[in-house]
């Protein structure tokens, strides 16, 4: 390694993130959550029996399912931290009602 | 149920993901933006729209890693940032300002003035260059995941790596640091 790698190697080093940063990542997926669980609740279930609207809600299903496996991930993180238990279930409950509600409606 | 196994699998792959390259995310904004904030919203919204496109990814990878494919979504972001950013009147002094006021006091009192020299002298560097140095060294990136990173070929990433350490010690060597 020349000089010039080792000034590199020690002026770039890697940077920690801020520890708060995953609560504002989890803010803003329970806020697709909800966006995708506000979009299924609007869709007129009539509309689905005519398959040009299944682009719509299919799409806020996938917005929830993704949203709600990304929970998962911060949940996996806010376990290591050991943080609030109960909050934790009711994410899970949360991400589960929205899964289920999404797989229900397109099942109709 | 396979699809419901899948899912569950596609999430614990992606936990793992988060898990494994949150750091290595979060350093390259930091290092391509220049403070926090701005370095967490980058971090964020890499991993957000890594999530929606991860099956795929996982898919089209053939079991490759995804690293690259995830400094690439945050080197895609960052430059949205920069050219967001320079819409407003901004001179070169502070472009170059930013990476080099990365490293706190605690290196100039330590006696890491050497530091803030290499910082700005990455700073100055054409943004190619810059970006292919942070990817090495901070990440540690080796020039196959760098070359994906950029979608460049691995013999134009080595030879960019190459002039960008290259530049950088004539500079160093100029400010009297080599």
């Amino acid at each position: 390694m020349t000089d010039v790698e080792q000034l590199l190697r020690s002026a770039l080093r890697p940077v920690e993130p801020p520890s708060n940063m995953s609560e504002r990542v989890e803010s803003r997926l329970t806020d697709i959550a909800d966006a995708a669980a506000e979009e299924l609740a609007d869709w007129e279930l009539s509309a689905m029996r005519d398959p040009r609207n299944w682009g719509r809600p299919a799409a806020a299903a996938v917005a929830g399912a993704a949203a709600g496996g990304a929970l998962f991930v911060i949940q996996v993180r806010r376990q290591q931290k050991q943080r609030n238990a109960g909050r934790r279930t009711a994410l899970e409950r949360a991400a589960r009602d929205l899964a289920a509600e999404a797989r229900k409606r397109l099942d109709r | 149920m396979a699809e419901g196994a899948t899912k569950v699998d596609l999430d614990r792959a992606f936990t793992e993901l988060y898990r494994s390259h949150l750091r290595d995310v979060y350093s390259y904004a930091y290092y391509r933006i220049g403070n926090h904030h701005d370095a967490e919203d980058i971090t964020e919204q890499t991993f957000l729209q890594a999530y929606r496109h991860f099956e795929r990814a996982q898919r089209e990878s053939q079991g490759r890693p995804l690293r690259p494919w995830l400094i690439r979504i945050a080197h895609n972001l960052a430059a949205n940032y920069h050219r967001d950013r320079s819409r407003r009147p901004q001179t070169q002094l502070e472009d170059a300002a930013i990476v080099s006021s990365l490293h706190d006091t605690e290196d100039l009192v330590e006696g890491r003035e050497d530091v803030q020299e290499v910082l700005q002298g990455v700073a100055n560097l054409p943004d190619d260059r810059r970006e292919a140095l942070i990817m090495r060294f901070a990440l540690d990136m080796d020039n196959r995941e760098i070359a994906r990173a950029l979608g460049r070929s691995e013999g134009a990433t080595k030879v960019l790596i190459h002039r960008a350490i290259k530049q950088l010690g004539e500079e160093l060597e100029e400010g009297g640091l080599r």
